[in-house]
Protein backbone atom coordinates (compact mmCIF):
# COMPACT_ATOMS: atom_id res chain seq x y z
CA UNK A 1 0.00 0.00 0.00
CA UNK A 2 1.12 3.60 -0.65
CA UNK A 3 2.74 5.17 2.14
CA UNK A 4 3.07 8.68 2.69
CA UNK A 5 6.78 7.99 4.60
CA UNK A 6 7.93 5.80 1.68
CA UNK A 7 7.54 9.05 -0.39
CA UNK A 8 8.80 11.38 1.80
CA UNK A 9 11.79 9.81 3.08
CA UNK A 10 14.20 11.83 4.80
CA UNK A 11 16.97 12.11 2.12
CA UNK A 12 14.22 13.61 -0.16
CA UNK A 13 13.13 16.13 2.85
CA UNK A 14 16.15 16.87 3.37
CA UNK A 15 17.35 17.84 -0.55
CA UNK A 16 14.05 20.12 -0.41
CA UNK A 17 15.15 21.93 2.15
CA UNK A 18 18.63 22.58 1.49
CA UNK A 19 19.10 21.72 -2.44
CA UNK A 20 22.60 21.01 -3.64
CA UNK A 21 24.19 23.18 -6.72
CA UNK A 22 21.04 25.55 -6.44
CA UNK A 23 22.17 28.23 -8.13
CA UNK A 24 22.44 29.87 -11.51
CA UNK A 25 25.84 29.00 -13.56
CA UNK A 26 27.44 31.48 -15.08
CA UNK A 27 30.43 30.09 -16.69
CA UNK A 28 27.81 27.21 -18.15
CA UNK A 29 28.03 26.46 -22.02
CA UNK A 30 23.93 25.09 -22.27
CA UNK A 31 20.57 25.47 -20.41
CA UNK A 32 17.53 24.28 -20.33
CA UNK A 33 14.03 24.87 -19.06
CA UNK A 34 11.57 22.41 -17.64
CA UNK A 35 8.07 23.62 -17.31
CA UNK A 36 4.93 21.35 -16.16
CA UNK A 37 1.93 23.33 -17.24
CA UNK A 38 -0.47 21.18 -15.42
CA UNK A 39 1.08 22.11 -12.23
CA UNK A 40 2.91 25.26 -12.73
CA UNK A 41 6.23 23.55 -12.16
CA UNK A 42 9.19 25.16 -13.40
CA UNK A 43 13.20 24.97 -13.57
CA UNK A 44 16.39 25.78 -15.05
CA UNK A 45 19.12 23.50 -15.35
CA UNK A 46 22.48 24.42 -16.39
CA UNK A 47 25.45 22.61 -17.16
CA UNK A 48 29.21 22.88 -18.69
CA UNK A 49 30.20 20.40 -20.63
CA UNK A 50 33.85 19.00 -20.75
CA UNK A 51 34.66 17.31 -23.58
CA UNK A 52 31.88 14.38 -23.56
CA UNK A 53 31.42 14.73 -19.23
CA UNK A 54 29.37 16.53 -17.34
CA UNK A 55 31.49 18.88 -15.67
CA UNK A 56 29.57 21.24 -13.60
CA UNK A 57 25.36 20.73 -13.50
CA UNK A 58 22.86 23.18 -11.19
CA UNK A 59 19.71 24.61 -11.09
CA UNK A 60 16.74 27.12 -10.15
CA UNK A 61 13.36 26.62 -9.89
CA UNK A 62 10.01 26.23 -7.74
CA UNK A 63 8.36 22.87 -7.28
CA UNK A 64 6.90 20.82 -4.96
CA UNK A 65 9.84 18.57 -2.73
CA UNK A 66 9.81 15.69 -4.86
CA UNK A 67 10.94 17.73 -8.13
CA UNK A 68 13.19 20.26 -5.90
CA UNK A 69 15.11 16.97 -4.29
CA UNK A 70 15.06 14.98 -7.24
CA UNK A 71 17.06 17.68 -8.85
CA UNK A 72 18.89 17.57 -6.37
CA UNK A 73 20.14 14.84 -6.41
CA UNK A 74 20.57 14.41 -9.94
CA UNK A 75 22.86 16.99 -9.61
CA UNK A 76 24.64 15.18 -7.63
CA UNK A 77 25.03 11.83 -9.31
CA UNK A 78 25.45 13.24 -13.09
CA UNK A 79 28.22 15.31 -12.02
CA UNK A 80 31.58 13.83 -13.20
CA UNK A 81 29.41 11.13 -15.83
CA UNK A 82 30.07 11.08 -19.53
CA UNK A 83 26.60 11.87 -21.70
CA UNK A 84 25.98 8.10 -22.30
CA UNK A 85 25.99 7.76 -18.77
CA UNK A 86 23.86 10.58 -17.25
CA UNK A 87 21.46 8.85 -20.43
CA UNK A 88 21.75 5.47 -18.82
CA UNK A 89 21.04 6.61 -15.24
CA UNK A 90 17.55 8.62 -16.34
CA UNK A 91 16.44 5.71 -17.96
CA UNK A 92 17.18 3.42 -15.04
CA UNK A 93 15.49 6.06 -12.56
CA UNK A 94 12.61 6.83 -15.23
CA UNK A 95 11.87 2.69 -14.88
CA UNK A 96 12.23 3.41 -11.29
CA UNK A 97 9.74 5.95 -10.63
CA UNK A 98 7.05 4.34 -12.88
CA UNK A 99 7.56 1.15 -10.90
CA UNK A 100 9.01 -0.97 -14.07
CA UNK A 101 12.37 -1.32 -12.46
CA UNK A 102 13.41 -5.30 -12.17
CA UNK A 103 13.64 -6.18 -8.87
CA UNK A 104 17.33 -5.91 -7.50
CA UNK A 105 18.55 -3.46 -10.16
CA UNK A 106 17.75 -0.36 -8.09
CA UNK A 107 21.16 -1.09 -6.15
CA UNK A 108 23.41 0.33 -9.15
CA UNK A 109 21.15 3.77 -8.70
CA UNK A 110 23.00 4.87 -5.52
CA UNK A 111 21.22 7.35 -3.60
CA UNK A 112 18.35 7.77 -6.41
CA UNK A 113 17.04 4.88 -5.13
CA UNK A 114 15.06 6.88 -1.99
CA UNK A 115 12.70 7.83 -5.28
CA UNK A 116 11.15 4.40 -5.19
CA UNK A 117 8.28 5.23 -3.57
CA UNK A 118 7.15 7.33 -6.32
CA UNK A 119 5.93 4.99 -8.21
CA UNK A 120 2.88 4.40 -5.86
CA UNK A 121 2.05 8.11 -6.88
CA UNK A 122 1.72 7.81 -10.81
CA UNK A 123 1.08 11.43 -10.39
CA UNK A 124 3.86 12.44 -8.38
CA UNK A 125 5.91 10.69 -11.46
CA UNK A 126 6.22 14.26 -13.38
CA UNK A 127 7.39 15.63 -10.68
CA UNK A 128 10.04 13.03 -9.86
CA UNK A 129 11.08 13.53 -13.84
CA UNK A 130 11.16 16.99 -14.63
CA UNK A 131 14.38 18.28 -14.28
CA UNK A 132 15.77 14.84 -15.87
CA UNK A 133 14.12 15.95 -18.94
CA UNK A 134 15.52 19.41 -18.69
CA UNK A 135 18.97 18.17 -17.86
CA UNK A 136 18.38 15.82 -21.32
CA UNK A 137 17.02 18.64 -23.29
CA UNK A 138 20.17 20.96 -22.73
CA UNK A 139 22.38 18.15 -23.20
CA UNK A 140 20.60 17.19 -26.30
CA UNK A 141 19.84 20.75 -27.59
CA UNK A 142 23.48 21.49 -27.84
CA UNK A 143 24.63 24.95 -26.69
CA UNK A 144 22.51 27.96 -25.56
CA UNK A 145 18.79 27.86 -23.96
CA UNK A 146 16.32 25.21 -24.80
CA UNK A 147 12.81 24.18 -23.49
CA UNK A 148 11.80 20.41 -21.99
CA UNK A 149 7.94 20.17 -23.10
CA UNK A 150 5.84 18.19 -21.08
CA UNK A 151 7.44 15.66 -19.30
CA UNK A 152 5.95 12.30 -19.16
CA UNK B 1 -20.60 29.99 15.65
CA UNK B 2 -23.11 32.60 15.91
CA UNK B 3 -26.96 31.52 15.66
CA UNK B 4 -29.02 32.93 12.65
CA UNK B 5 -32.48 32.75 11.58
CA UNK B 6 -32.35 30.43 9.38
CA UNK B 7 -32.81 26.57 10.43
CA UNK B 8 -29.45 24.94 10.42
CA UNK B 9 -29.10 22.10 8.14
CA UNK B 10 -29.38 18.23 9.01
CA UNK B 11 -25.51 17.32 7.11
CA UNK B 12 -25.56 14.01 8.73
CA UNK B 13 -28.75 13.34 7.20
CA UNK B 14 -28.26 15.28 4.01
CA UNK B 15 -24.87 13.68 3.63
CA UNK B 16 -26.62 9.74 3.36
CA UNK B 17 -28.11 11.52 0.25
CA UNK B 18 -24.66 11.23 -1.31
CA UNK B 19 -23.36 7.86 -1.82
CA UNK B 20 -19.54 8.81 -2.28
CA UNK B 21 -19.12 10.34 0.97
CA UNK B 22 -19.57 7.03 3.00
CA UNK B 23 -16.53 5.78 1.23
CA UNK B 24 -13.11 5.00 3.09
CA UNK B 25 -9.64 6.09 1.26
CA UNK B 26 -6.48 5.20 2.12
CA UNK B 27 -8.30 3.63 5.17
CA UNK B 28 -9.28 6.63 6.48
CA UNK B 29 -12.76 7.99 5.88
CA UNK B 30 -13.45 10.83 2.99
CA UNK B 31 -12.83 14.33 3.88
CA UNK B 32 -14.14 15.89 -0.15
CA UNK B 33 -13.14 19.39 -0.31
CA UNK B 34 -12.62 20.20 -3.46
CA UNK B 35 -15.81 21.32 -4.06
CA UNK B 36 -15.06 23.73 -6.32
CA UNK B 37 -13.64 21.77 -8.80
CA UNK B 38 -16.41 19.73 -9.13
CA UNK B 39 -18.86 18.58 -6.26
CA UNK B 40 -20.79 15.14 -5.31
CA UNK B 41 -23.91 13.84 -6.42
CA UNK B 42 -26.49 13.15 -4.60
CA UNK B 43 -28.57 9.75 -5.23
CA UNK B 44 -31.29 11.35 -6.75
CA UNK B 45 -29.25 12.42 -10.01
CA UNK B 46 -27.69 9.26 -10.14
CA UNK B 47 -31.22 7.91 -10.21
CA UNK B 48 -32.30 10.46 -12.65
CA UNK B 49 -29.63 9.18 -15.54
CA UNK B 50 -29.82 5.46 -14.34
CA UNK B 51 -34.07 6.19 -15.12
CA UNK B 52 -33.32 7.99 -18.12
CA UNK B 53 -31.10 5.23 -20.14
CA UNK B 54 -32.80 2.63 -18.52
CA UNK B 55 -36.64 3.17 -19.28
CA UNK B 56 -36.76 6.73 -21.09
CA UNK B 57 -33.41 6.91 -23.75
CA UNK B 58 -34.96 8.35 -26.81
CA UNK B 59 -33.60 10.96 -29.08
CA UNK B 60 -35.50 14.84 -28.82
CA UNK B 61 -36.97 16.92 -31.09
CA UNK B 62 -37.41 14.25 -33.81
CA UNK B 63 -39.58 11.09 -33.40
CA UNK B 64 -43.16 11.03 -33.25
CA UNK B 65 -43.35 7.88 -30.98
CA UNK B 66 -43.69 7.83 -27.26
CA UNK B 67 -40.17 7.46 -26.31
CA UNK B 68 -38.96 10.35 -27.92
CA UNK B 69 -41.76 12.55 -26.75
CA UNK B 70 -40.82 11.69 -23.18
CA UNK B 71 -37.56 12.53 -23.37
CA UNK B 72 -38.65 15.61 -25.31
CA UNK B 73 -40.57 16.84 -22.32
CA UNK B 74 -38.37 15.55 -19.73
CA UNK B 75 -35.72 17.66 -21.74
CA UNK B 76 -37.65 20.77 -22.19
CA UNK B 77 -38.66 20.73 -18.66
CA UNK B 78 -35.13 20.73 -17.32
CA UNK B 79 -34.85 23.58 -19.33
CA UNK B 80 -37.82 25.49 -17.08
CA UNK B 81 -36.56 24.22 -14.38
CA UNK B 82 -32.94 26.09 -15.09
CA UNK B 83 -34.91 29.10 -16.20
CA UNK B 84 -36.86 29.21 -12.71
CA UNK B 85 -33.21 28.39 -10.95
CA UNK B 86 -32.24 31.58 -11.87
CA UNK B 87 -35.53 33.64 -11.87
CA UNK B 88 -35.09 34.21 -16.46
CA UNK B 89 -37.95 35.45 -17.43
CA UNK B 90 -38.15 32.43 -20.06
CA UNK B 91 -37.15 29.07 -20.66
CA UNK B 92 -36.37 30.69 -24.29
CA UNK B 93 -33.17 32.29 -22.56
CA UNK B 94 -31.63 29.29 -21.21
CA UNK B 95 -29.28 27.54 -24.39
CA UNK B 96 -28.00 23.98 -22.73
CA UNK B 97 -24.19 24.15 -23.15
CA UNK B 98 -21.45 21.52 -22.16
CA UNK B 99 -20.85 23.79 -19.15
CA UNK B 100 -19.24 27.17 -18.07
CA UNK B 101 -16.66 27.30 -20.60
CA UNK B 102 -18.44 26.69 -23.82
CA UNK B 103 -21.38 28.81 -22.44
CA UNK B 104 -18.57 31.69 -22.58
CA UNK B 105 -16.90 30.51 -25.71
CA UNK B 106 -20.81 30.88 -27.44
CA UNK B 107 -20.77 34.38 -26.59
CA UNK B 108 -17.49 35.19 -27.39
CA UNK B 109 -17.73 33.39 -31.07
CA UNK B 110 -21.50 34.40 -31.50
CA UNK B 111 -21.88 37.35 -30.08
CA UNK B 112 -18.64 39.10 -29.87
CA UNK B 113 -18.01 38.36 -33.51
CA UNK B 114 -20.84 39.67 -34.83
CA UNK B 115 -20.86 43.03 -32.76
CA UNK B 116 -17.05 43.87 -32.47
CA UNK B 117 -15.14 45.88 -34.71
CA UNK B 118 -11.13 46.56 -34.52
CA UNK B 119 -10.46 49.03 -31.18
CA UNK B 120 -13.15 47.85 -29.60
CA UNK B 121 -12.28 46.96 -26.07
CA UNK B 122 -13.39 44.24 -23.63
CA UNK B 123 -12.98 44.37 -19.96
CA UNK B 124 -12.56 41.59 -17.88
CA UNK B 125 -11.02 41.17 -14.31
CA UNK B 126 -7.46 40.06 -12.81
CA UNK B 127 -9.04 37.41 -10.49
CA UNK B 128 -11.02 35.56 -13.63
CA UNK B 129 -10.59 32.14 -14.49
CA UNK B 130 -8.80 30.99 -17.76
CA UNK B 131 -12.05 30.02 -19.27
CA UNK B 132 -13.12 34.02 -18.92
CA UNK B 133 -9.92 35.13 -20.24
CA UNK B 134 -8.74 32.92 -23.32
CA UNK B 135 -12.48 33.09 -24.68
CA UNK B 136 -11.35 36.76 -25.16
CA UNK B 137 -8.13 36.38 -26.02
CA UNK B 138 -9.35 34.39 -28.81
CA UNK B 139 -11.97 36.58 -30.31
CA UNK B 140 -9.72 39.83 -29.95
CA UNK B 141 -7.31 38.01 -32.21
CA UNK B 142 -10.15 37.35 -34.55
CA UNK B 143 -11.75 41.16 -34.25
CA UNK B 144 -8.69 43.81 -33.34
CA UNK B 145 -10.54 44.34 -30.50
CA UNK B 146 -8.29 44.34 -26.90
CA UNK B 147 -8.36 42.46 -23.60
CA UNK B 148 -8.32 45.06 -20.66
CA UNK B 149 -8.61 43.57 -17.01
CA UNK B 150 -9.63 45.11 -13.67
CA UNK B 151 -6.71 44.78 -11.54
CA UNK B 152 -7.11 43.33 -7.48
CA UNK B 153 -6.52 44.25 -4.34
CA UNK B 154 -4.05 42.63 -1.81
CA UNK B 155 -7.05 41.04 -0.13
CA UNK B 156 -8.50 40.14 -3.92
CA UNK B 157 -11.17 42.19 -4.03
CA UNK B 158 -11.39 44.60 -7.34
CA UNK B 159 -10.55 47.64 -7.54
CA UNK B 160 -13.58 49.55 -8.29
CA UNK B 161 -11.32 53.37 -8.69
CA UNK B 162 -9.36 51.05 -11.29
CA UNK B 163 -12.83 49.36 -12.93
CA UNK B 164 -14.45 53.22 -13.54
CA UNK B 165 -11.66 54.46 -15.33
CA UNK B 166 -11.16 51.33 -17.44
CA UNK B 167 -14.93 51.10 -18.12
CA UNK B 168 -14.51 53.51 -21.24
CA UNK B 169 -15.96 54.97 -24.03
CA UNK B 170 -14.36 51.67 -26.61
CA UNK B 171 -16.00 48.97 -23.51
CA UNK B 172 -18.03 46.87 -25.76
CA UNK B 173 -18.26 43.79 -23.06
CA UNK B 174 -17.78 43.13 -19.34
CA UNK B 175 -17.40 39.85 -18.29
CA UNK B 176 -16.73 39.05 -14.77
CA UNK B 177 -16.80 36.05 -12.23
CA UNK B 178 -19.62 35.95 -9.32
CA UNK B 179 -17.27 33.94 -7.03
CA UNK B 180 -13.79 33.87 -7.65
CA UNK B 181 -12.69 30.18 -8.11
CA UNK B 182 -9.36 30.84 -6.71
CA UNK B 183 -9.91 33.31 -3.95
CA UNK B 184 -14.01 32.98 -3.08
CA UNK B 185 -14.10 36.52 -3.25
CA UNK B 186 -17.98 37.38 -4.13
CA UNK B 187 -17.47 40.37 -6.56
CA UNK B 188 -20.15 42.83 -6.47
CA UNK B 189 -21.83 42.04 -9.68
CA UNK B 190 -24.91 43.96 -9.32
CA UNK B 191 -22.62 47.56 -9.07
CA UNK B 192 -20.57 46.74 -12.18
CA UNK B 193 -23.47 45.62 -13.87
CA UNK B 194 -25.30 48.65 -13.54
CA UNK B 195 -21.87 50.56 -14.33
CA UNK B 196 -21.78 48.55 -17.54
CA UNK B 197 -25.31 49.41 -18.77
CA UNK B 198 -25.15 53.17 -18.00
CA UNK B 199 -22.70 53.10 -20.46
CA UNK B 200 -24.05 50.54 -22.96
CA UNK B 201 -21.99 47.73 -22.01
CA UNK B 202 -23.24 44.51 -22.47
CA UNK B 203 -22.60 41.99 -19.29
CA UNK B 204 -21.33 38.49 -18.83
CA UNK B 205 -21.25 37.01 -15.37
CA UNK B 206 -19.32 33.70 -14.76
CA UNK B 207 -21.33 31.70 -12.47
CA UNK B 208 -19.47 28.69 -12.22
CA UNK B 209 -18.45 29.20 -8.39
CA UNK B 210 -21.80 31.14 -7.51
CA UNK B 211 -24.58 29.74 -8.86
CA UNK B 212 -23.93 26.39 -6.28
CA UNK B 213 -23.59 28.82 -3.54
CA UNK B 214 -25.67 31.38 -3.74
CA UNK B 215 -29.23 32.51 -4.51
CA UNK B 216 -28.89 33.82 -8.26
CA UNK B 217 -31.49 35.94 -9.59
CA UNK B 218 -30.25 36.95 -13.42
CA UNK B 219 -33.13 39.75 -13.50
CA UNK B 220 -32.34 41.46 -10.00
CA UNK B 221 -28.00 41.08 -10.59
CA UNK B 222 -29.53 42.54 -14.75
CA UNK B 223 -26.57 41.23 -16.56
CA UNK B 224 -27.29 40.13 -20.07
CA UNK B 225 -25.67 36.74 -19.79
CA UNK B 226 -24.94 34.09 -16.79
CA UNK B 227 -23.11 31.10 -17.49
CA UNK B 228 -23.03 27.90 -15.17
CA UNK B 229 -21.39 24.50 -15.01
CA UNK B 230 -24.06 21.46 -13.95
CA UNK B 231 -21.13 19.28 -12.30
CA UNK B 232 -20.70 21.75 -9.77
CA UNK B 233 -24.25 22.01 -8.77
CA UNK B 234 -24.37 18.75 -7.86
CA UNK B 235 -25.40 17.69 -11.34
CA UNK B 236 -23.68 15.36 -14.07
CA UNK B 237 -20.66 15.94 -15.47
CA UNK B 238 -21.16 17.76 -19.67
CA UNK B 239 -23.20 20.05 -19.22
CA UNK B 240 -24.45 23.65 -18.25
CA UNK B 241 -26.28 26.23 -19.45
CA UNK B 242 -26.35 29.81 -20.66
CA UNK B 243 -28.58 32.33 -19.86
CA UNK B 244 -28.82 35.25 -22.26
CA UNK B 245 -31.23 37.80 -22.19
CA UNK B 246 -33.82 37.19 -25.22
CA UNK B 247 -33.46 40.36 -26.87
CA UNK B 248 -29.48 39.81 -27.39
CA UNK B 249 -29.87 36.07 -28.27
CA UNK B 250 -32.20 36.74 -30.81
CA UNK B 251 -29.71 38.99 -32.15
CA UNK B 252 -27.00 36.42 -32.63
CA UNK B 253 -25.71 34.50 -35.07
CA UNK B 254 -25.33 30.75 -35.09
CA UNK B 255 -22.30 29.92 -33.64
CA UNK B 256 -22.28 25.75 -34.67
CA UNK B 257 -24.31 24.41 -37.32
CA UNK B 258 -25.85 20.96 -37.52
CA UNK B 259 -28.94 19.38 -36.52
CA UNK B 260 -32.06 20.62 -34.46
CA UNK B 261 -30.86 24.75 -34.73
CA UNK B 262 -31.79 25.05 -38.40
CA UNK B 263 -35.78 26.00 -39.87
CA UNK B 264 -34.79 24.84 -43.44
CA UNK B 265 -31.75 23.57 -45.37
CA UNK B 266 -30.99 23.21 -48.84
CA UNK B 267 -27.90 22.53 -50.77
CA UNK B 268 -27.48 26.24 -51.29
CA UNK B 269 -28.21 27.88 -47.87
CA UNK B 270 -30.28 27.32 -44.61
CA UNK B 271 -32.41 29.55 -42.23
CA UNK B 272 -32.08 29.11 -38.49
CA UNK B 273 -33.99 28.19 -35.76
CA UNK B 274 -35.49 30.65 -33.17
CA UNK B 275 -33.59 30.73 -29.83
CA UNK B 276 -32.47 28.98 -28.06
CA UNK B 277 -32.26 25.76 -30.46
CA UNK B 278 -30.34 28.07 -32.77
CA UNK B 279 -27.33 26.93 -29.93
CA UNK B 280 -28.09 23.66 -29.48
CA UNK B 281 -26.90 21.98 -32.84
CA UNK B 282 -26.33 18.09 -32.60
CA UNK B 283 -27.82 15.96 -30.40
CA UNK B 284 -27.58 17.57 -26.78
CA UNK B 285 -26.42 15.87 -23.56
CA UNK B 286 -30.25 14.44 -23.02
CA UNK B 287 -29.09 12.49 -19.48
CA UNK B 288 -27.12 14.95 -18.53
CA UNK B 289 -29.67 17.91 -19.19
CA UNK B 290 -32.47 15.68 -17.03
CA UNK B 291 -29.51 14.84 -14.48
CA UNK B 292 -29.26 18.71 -14.15
CA UNK B 293 -32.96 19.44 -13.48
CA UNK B 294 -32.48 16.69 -10.77
CA UNK B 295 -30.03 18.58 -9.19
CA UNK B 296 -31.72 21.83 -9.19
CA UNK B 297 -34.74 19.72 -7.89
CA UNK B 298 -32.75 18.93 -5.12
CA UNK B 299 -31.14 21.81 -4.29
CA UNK B 300 -34.35 23.63 -3.86
CA UNK B 301 -35.71 20.82 -1.61
CA UNK B 302 -32.55 21.44 1.09
CA UNK B 303 -33.23 24.98 0.07
CA UNK B 304 -30.20 27.62 -0.98
CA UNK B 305 -30.91 30.37 1.93
CA UNK B 306 -30.18 27.35 4.39
CA UNK B 307 -27.24 26.23 2.16
CA UNK B 308 -25.67 29.64 1.62
CA UNK B 309 -26.15 30.21 5.65
CA UNK B 310 -24.36 26.91 6.65
CA UNK B 311 -21.81 27.33 4.29
CA UNK B 312 -20.68 30.94 5.65
CA UNK B 313 -20.24 29.28 8.99
CA UNK B 314 -18.00 26.71 7.62
CA UNK B 315 -15.92 29.12 5.90
CA UNK B 316 -15.89 31.09 8.66
CA UNK B 317 -14.78 27.94 10.96
CA UNK B 318 -12.26 27.12 8.39
CA UNK B 319 -11.13 30.54 8.40
CA UNK B 320 -10.41 30.35 11.97
CA UNK B 321 -8.83 27.32 12.46
CA UNK B 322 -6.13 27.33 9.41
CA UNK B 323 -5.50 31.64 9.99
CA UNK B 324 -4.63 30.41 13.72
CA UNK B 325 -1.77 27.07 12.47
CA UNK B 326 1.84 28.93 12.00
CA UNK B 327 3.20 29.60 9.07
CA UNK B 328 0.08 29.66 7.30
CA UNK B 329 -0.81 32.51 4.83
CA UNK B 330 -4.35 32.73 3.36
CA UNK B 331 -4.54 33.94 -0.23
CA UNK B 332 -7.73 36.05 -0.24
CA UNK B 333 -9.25 37.80 2.41
CA UNK B 334 -11.89 39.77 1.29
CA UNK B 335 -14.51 40.89 2.92
CA UNK B 336 -17.20 39.17 0.87
CA UNK B 337 -16.49 35.46 0.11
CA UNK B 338 -18.24 32.23 -0.25
CA UNK B 339 -17.12 28.91 0.38
CA UNK B 340 -13.39 28.85 -0.97
CA UNK B 341 -9.78 29.09 1.54
CA UNK B 342 -6.75 29.40 -0.41
CA UNK B 343 -3.86 28.99 1.43
CA UNK B 344 0.07 27.93 1.52
CA UNK B 345 1.95 26.83 3.73
CA UNK B 346 5.43 28.46 4.37
CA UNK B 347 7.93 26.21 2.85
CA UNK B 348 6.07 23.46 1.53
CA UNK B 349 4.79 23.50 -1.79
CA UNK B 350 1.11 22.49 -2.23
CA UNK B 351 1.35 19.66 -3.90
CA UNK B 352 3.01 18.45 -0.95
CA UNK B 353 0.36 19.65 1.08
CA UNK B 354 -2.21 17.87 -1.05
CA UNK B 355 0.16 14.50 -0.49
CA UNK B 356 0.07 14.96 3.10
CA UNK B 357 -3.79 15.66 3.34
CA UNK B 358 -4.31 13.10 0.94
CA UNK B 359 -2.65 10.45 3.27
CA UNK B 360 -5.70 11.49 5.93
CA UNK B 361 -8.47 10.85 3.20
CA UNK B 362 -8.88 14.83 2.40
CA UNK B 363 -9.21 15.43 -0.65
CA UNK B 364 -8.33 19.14 -1.80
CA UNK B 365 -6.58 21.04 -4.62
CA UNK B 366 -3.41 22.36 -5.35
CA UNK B 367 -1.92 24.49 -7.93
CA UNK B 368 -2.87 27.30 -9.66
CA UNK B 369 -6.24 26.86 -10.10
CA UNK B 370 -6.79 28.01 -13.81
CA UNK B 371 -6.23 31.17 -12.60
CA UNK B 372 -2.13 31.83 -13.24
CA UNK B 373 -3.12 35.79 -13.09
CA UNK B 374 -4.22 35.33 -9.37
CA UNK B 375 -1.28 33.42 -8.42
CA UNK B 376 0.75 35.87 -10.52
CA UNK B 377 -0.49 38.41 -8.02
CA UNK B 378 0.01 37.31 -5.27
CA UNK B 379 3.64 36.02 -5.97
CA UNK B 380 2.61 32.08 -5.57
CA UNK B 381 3.27 29.49 -8.10
CA UNK B 382 0.46 27.54 -6.58
CA UNK B 383 -1.86 27.44 -4.02
CA UNK B 384 -3.66 24.94 -1.94
CA UNK B 385 -7.71 25.00 -1.86
CA UNK B 386 -10.34 23.99 0.40
CA UNK B 387 -13.40 24.27 -1.18
CA UNK B 388 -16.75 23.54 0.68
CA UNK B 389 -20.49 22.23 -0.19
CA UNK B 390 -23.48 22.20 2.21
CA UNK B 391 -22.58 18.47 2.62
CA UNK B 392 -19.28 19.14 4.95
CA UNK B 393 -18.90 19.01 8.55
CA UNK B 394 -17.38 20.66 11.24
CA UNK B 395 -15.03 17.70 12.20
CA UNK B 396 -13.92 17.70 8.27
CA UNK B 397 -12.78 21.33 9.13
CA UNK B 398 -10.94 19.70 11.73
CA UNK B 399 -9.42 17.08 10.41
CA UNK B 400 -8.08 19.65 7.69
CA UNK B 401 -6.34 21.49 10.05
CA UNK B 402 -5.15 18.59 11.88
CA UNK B 403 -3.51 17.76 8.34
CA UNK B 404 -2.29 21.05 7.99
CA UNK B 405 -0.47 20.89 11.24
CA UNK B 406 0.82 17.28 10.12
CA UNK B 407 2.15 18.90 7.01
CA UNK B 408 4.21 21.66 9.13
CA UNK B 409 5.73 18.84 11.18
CA UNK B 410 6.70 16.46 8.74
CA UNK B 411 8.50 19.31 6.73
CA UNK B 412 9.86 21.15 9.62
Amino acid sequence: MASLSELYQNVILEHNRSPRNYRAMDEADRHAEGHNPLCGDHLTVWVRVDGDVIGDVSFLGAGCAISKASASLMTGAVKGKTRQEAAALFERFHKLVTGTLPAGESTNLGKLAVFSGVSEFPIRVKCASLSWHTLKAALEGGQGNRRAGGPT
Amino acid sequence: MTATATPVLDVERLREDFPILSQRVRGKPLVYLDNAATSQKPRSVIDAVTRFYSAENANIHRGVYYLSERATVAYEAARERVAGFLNAASPREIVFTRGTTEAINLVAQSWGRSALRAGDELLITGMEHHSNIVPWQLLAAQTGATVRAVPITDTGELDLDAFDRLLGDRTRLLAVGHVSNALGTINPVRVLVDRAHARGVVTLVDGAQSAPHLPVDVQALGCDFFAFSGHKLFGPTGVGALYGRAALLEQMPPWQGGGDMIETVTLERSTFAQPPARFEAGTPMIAEVIGLGAALDYVESVGRPAIAAWEEELLACATERVREIDGVRLIGTAREKASVLSFVVEGVHPHDVGAVLDDDGIAIRTGHHCAQPVMRHFGVPATARASFAFYNTRDEIDALARGIRRVRTLFA
